[in-house]
């Protein structure tokens, strides 16, 4: 029997395997050095927060996996023998594949600065990195001040973590308006304000110089790269991006470049070695998404390409329309198609923010074909479905804002605000 | 099921604390438990109306204040921060604490009134229950019960935490309206016309008209259906009402809007499931087997309360035709034939959607024929199934109606979450439920490929479905004990969850690939 093995039981490893085994009877082997059974890696701040228990987090009763005959290792791959398709394990022992899928995820970036290992300065990304949580900032008794450097989604969820026990939280953002680089100028100052009203100390177009150590190895204090202003903490969260998790490969004739190397088949440079999720990196970008995509979703939906593949049905990594979400406090925040910070080219953007500095909507779409491209929306629930048909049908914007209502998913009584955003629209049409 | 005790308190955990201001309201609360507990222990009271008004009253401000000081500072959102670091809603001491001195609350209310002071045999009330004497005869000009102590208490719980209810989720119109609903039904239908109704007709048995069979399991009682018709015209109507209430008006209901309409906009012991006992609902199982265990208790319930209230029926009515058209046999035939009917246009038209539980559907339907058969033939005025009739009611009353639905229901919220009595009892619940499956518009939708599996709507789901298992499967959620309560939906940190009520087709949608990918591949595998 076909023997699959699965390095990394996150998402990616997870949809692949338990496709695989809907469509095959194959031996299935997956490998985890982190926890004994997958859990979701996007809820850990849910546990810090105390609105789930750790076991909470896995999507799947821990017999799911017996019954579904997929076994399960622990241990820590140390090197890949292509050649005689063998693994070796840190802990000593070894593993022979015949299909072998790379799924090792991602890292918390660091870049060098001085005091970046210190106690209490940690990443948000591991099961570890939650229980040092625990250890360096479990009240605002041991932590009477955070930093967080990293204006991005990971950064603010650790915000509204620390928040939740009453931590005071200096945010540094290096950008000059949060998370601009994704979004449009309004909503990123929407966004300013919230994560203000929330106590937090908003530090916008601020760099980390360096962090300062005590006596004991743990961090005291940092210092601010633009002012030189110290700051004393307890606790200092690394957020500036995550990049693939893939030292081990490194080593080893599988091609990598920031992550490792595949094509549209999600096949590495070696036969029968393949790699999805966080760590696999395109060698050609497909239409306007990044060559390494760190999400959830794509994790999943290359995995279940990729068990097609393995199964006998070849077949290409094709995602359909770009789509995500998160949450930033209080305010949900969901995409669909394509919305640039500035409209690129021929472009335009179409917005609408109510005045109570909590809901907002902006669109892109072409100038010239009138075409919708896509939607930002913050604190009005759309539906994926409706987007996902409108941008297949290449509908134009007027279409779009005149169907509105077919796609919002708000609970039900949710106040609308449909009229009020084709009424702005009109008057943005009259003034151009 | 994981009971074992949180001691999350004594670890070095995250602080708890409570700020004065909750601090004082926890004391004004305690005042009024306290003058309650001093009349328990049979201190009279010099001026009665003057002490019960400051126990309630204190208890209402302390609540009152607490959920101000909780939620209204903080901005709208979802406030389930600590949740399970709290003693009380994660089976912490608190919450063992609690459960056992409610648990002991039911066992001293249900079968030893007379500790809480109802006075035997026409004696006057003393004790705790006399303290309720005042708003009882000003209500319906009778001294109190030990019932009307109950629903006092019960009422007010609603009203309270409600209050709270409404402040934590005052961001969720959907919430708000539901709960403002739970709280009128409530006082008026269950607490306030009851009691004119005794003042205006005092033949009248005490009846909350939302409270339908079979969840008012003595309504068809011989007692029951014999003071609704001494009663005139209206106790005639009352009687009709009630009947309709089932037969007709549930089923239409449930099939516009889903079991909701009931079970968390009306019903009383869900009022108190989504208010008071809002802070156990992630105590819940959400395991296969707890669902398994589920299925077939509830299933049991609903036969036996069929089959009971068939038994009790049949002991009143007569053999002879003459008398009244009516007889022993006519019903029997009337009901066997009902229930094949149903059974029978389900298994004609919905076998698919039935699956695998089609099986278990057949069992029960043919137990209860089974049972009536046997009850026909061997059941005479006194006796059904070999048991003097009486004894078997006051069984079921005693097992079902007061342990199961009281004790256990209510008693154990923190332990085993806020709806033990609707998931595993109710057969009030069972009814709507096969309804809501099979022929509903209601259904959660869910929202494409947005789900992260992050795991919130199952943990809050007090009904201990496991609703991730579909939201990451891009699969609606079509379930019969979904309450339709929107929990899930309020605390989905992505949008993913949609209760609504929309066309029959299409509402069940099993998915393999979830929207998103390639739509080749998407068709490919779920045309299949
Ligand atoms: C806090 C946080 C919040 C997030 N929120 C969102 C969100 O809201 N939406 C979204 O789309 N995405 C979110 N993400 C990103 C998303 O979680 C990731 O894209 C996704 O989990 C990646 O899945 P994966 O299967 O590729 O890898 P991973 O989940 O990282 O799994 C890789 C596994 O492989 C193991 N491993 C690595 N190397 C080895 C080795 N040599 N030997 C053995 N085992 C090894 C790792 O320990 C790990 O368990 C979030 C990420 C974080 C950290
Ligand atoms: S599935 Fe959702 S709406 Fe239904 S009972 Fe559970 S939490 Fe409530
Ligand atoms: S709460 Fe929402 S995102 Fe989280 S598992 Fe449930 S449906 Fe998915």
């Amino acid at each position: 029997m076909e023997h699959i093995v699965i390095i990394g039981n996150g998402i990616s490893g997870v949809t692949a395997a338990r496709h695989i085994r809907k469509l095959s009877d194959k031996k299935i082997t997956i490998i985890s050095s982190e926890t004994e059974h997958f859990f979701s890696r996007t809820a850990l701040m849910y546990v810090y927060m105390g609105h789930m228990k750790f076991e909470h987090l896995k999507p799947y009763e821990d017999w799911f996996w017996k019954k579904n005959r997929i076994e399960l290792q622990q241990g820590f791959v140390k090197t890949i023998d292509v050649k005689s398709k063998t693994l070796h394990f840190t802990e000593g022992f070894t593993m022979t594949y015949d299909k072998l899928v790379i799924t090792t995820g991602s890292k918390p970036n660091k870049f060098g600065w001085k005091g970046e290992d210190l106690n209490g300065v940690q990443g948000l990304y591991s099961k570890q990195d939650l229980e040092n949580l625990e250890i360096y900032a479990p009240n605002n008794k041991t932590c009477r001040h955070a930093v967080i450097v990293g204006g991005g989604l990971i950064g603010i969820e650790l915000a509204e973590m620390l928040n939740s026990r009453n931590i005071p939280v200096t945010f540094l953002v290096r950008e000059s308006s949060f998370w601009n680089g994704v979004l449009p100028q309004s909503e990123s100052e929407m966004l300013n304000k919230h994560i203000k009203n929330h106590h937090i100390d908003l530090r916008l177009s601020s760099n980390l110089k360096e962090i300062i150590s005590d006596q004991n190895g743990k961090v005291k204090s940092i210092i601010i790269q633009e002012t030189g202003e110290e700051i004393s903490c307890d606790f200092v969260g690394l957020t500036t991006g995550v990049s693939p998790n893939i030292d081990f490969i490194k080593e080893s004739e599988i091609e990598t470049k920031k992550g490792v190397l595949v094509n549209r088949f999600l096949e590495t440079s070696i036969p029968d070695i393949y790699a999805i999720g966080d760590c696999a990196e395109q060698r050609e970008a497909i239409g306007n998404r990044p060559v390494i995509e760190a999400v959830w979703y794509t994790g999943r939906m290359m995995g279940e390409t990729l068990a097609q593949t393995l199964c006998g049905n070849k077949l290409e990594y094709k995602p359909g329309h770009w789509f995500n979400s998160a949450k930033f406090f209080d305010i949900e925040y969901q995409t669909y198609g394509w919305v640039f910070p500035e409209p690129k080219e021929n472009h335009a953007h179409f917005h609408w923010i109510h005045q109570d500095d909590s809901k907002c909507i902006t669109m892109e779409y072409n100038t010239i074909t009138n075409e919708f491209l896509g939607i930002n929306t913050f604190g009005i629930r759309m539906r994926h479905e409706v987007f996902d048909t409108w941008l297949s049908e290449k509908q134009n914007i007027d279409y779009v804002i005149s169907h509105l209502e077919a796609a919002n998913f708000d609970p039900e009584f949710y106040k609308h605000f449909e009229k009020d955003i084709q009424a702005s629209f009109k008057k943005t049409l009259q003034t151009i | 099921m994981s009971t074992k005790l949180n001691f999350s308190l004594s670890l070095a955990k995250p602080d708890q604390d409570l700020s004065t201001k909750q601090k004082v309201a926890v004391g004004l609360g305690a005042i009024g438990l306290f003058i309650l507990f001093l009349a328990f222990l049979n201190i009279d009271f010099p001026n009665r109306v003057l002490f019960l008004s400051a126990a309630l009253g204190l208890i209402t401000i302390g609540t009152i204040v607490f959920a101000n000081s909780a939620y209204l500072k903080k901005t709208e959102g979802i406030k389930n921060d600590g949740v399970w670091f709290k003693s009380i809603s994660s089976r912490g001491i608190l919450g063992w604490i609690t459960g056992i001195i409610l648990t002991a609350f039911y066992i001293v209310l249900y079968f030893y009134p007379q500790y809480l002071g109802l006075g035997m045999d026409g004696a006057a009330n003393t004790g705790l229950i006399s303290l309720f004497d005042p708003l009882s005869q000003l209500l319906s000009g009778r001294p109190a019960s030990q019932w009307f102590v109950y629903g006092t208490f019960y009422t007010l719980a609603i009203l309270i935490f409600g209050y709270k209810f409404l402040l934590k989720y005052r961001h969720n119109r959907y919430e708000q309206i539901r709960t403002g609903s739970v709280m009128f039904f409530q006082l008026a239908f269950a607490f306030l016309i009851p009691e004119f109704m005794y003042r205006l007709n005092s033949g009248l048995p005490y009846y909350d008209l939302k409270n339908i069979w079979p969840l008012n399991y003595y309504l068809f009682d011989e007692w029951s259906v014999k003071s609704f018709l001494s009663s005139g015209n209206i106790g005639l109507a009352l009687l009709l009402f009630g009947i309709a209430s089932i037969f007709i008006i549930t089923p239409i209901l449930t099939y516009k809007y889903g079991k909701r309409w009931y079970c968390s906009w009306v019903c009383g012991c869900g009022g108190l499931a989504e208010t008071a006992g809002d802070s156990f609902r992630q105590l819940s199982d959400k395991s296969l087997k707890a669902w398994r265990l589920e299925r077939w208790l509830v299933h049991t319930v609903l036969v036996f309360s069929v089959v009971m209230t068939i038994a009790t029926v049949y002991t009143y009515l007569g053999y002879d035709s003459n008398d009244f058209w009516l007889t022993k046999g006519v019903f029997i035939s009337l009901a066997i034939a009902f229930l094949s009917l149903v059974f029978l246009l389900t298994m004609i038209f919905k076998r698919d959607a039935l699956g695998k539980d089609a099986k278990y559907g057949a069992i029960g339907y043919f137990i209860t024929i089974a049972l009536l058969l046997i009850l026909y033939f061997t059941g005479t005025t006194h006796e059904v199934f070999f048991i003097t009739s009486g004894n078997l009611r006051s069984a079921y009353g005693f097992y079902i109606g007061s342990i199961f639905s009281g004790v256990v229901g209510t008693g154990f919220y923190p332990i085993f979450g806020n709806r033990v009595w609707c998931r595993f009892g109710c057969p009030m619940a069972a009814i709507l439920g096969f309804q809501q499956r099979l022929l509903s518009k209601f259904r959660i939708t869910t929202n494409g490929g947005q789900c992260i599996s992050c795991g919130n709507c199952s943990t809050y789901c007090e009904m201990g479905i496991d609703v991730r298992a579909y939201a990451q499967k891009g699969e609606n959620i079509v379930r019969s004990s979904c309450v339709g309560c929107g929990i899930c939906s309020a605390v989905c940190p992505r949008g993913v969850l949609k209760l609504e009520n929309d066309s029959m087709k299409g509402r069940i949608n099993p998915t393999e690939i979830l929207l998103g990918n390639d739509v080749d591949l998407m068709d490919l595998i779920n045309q299949k």
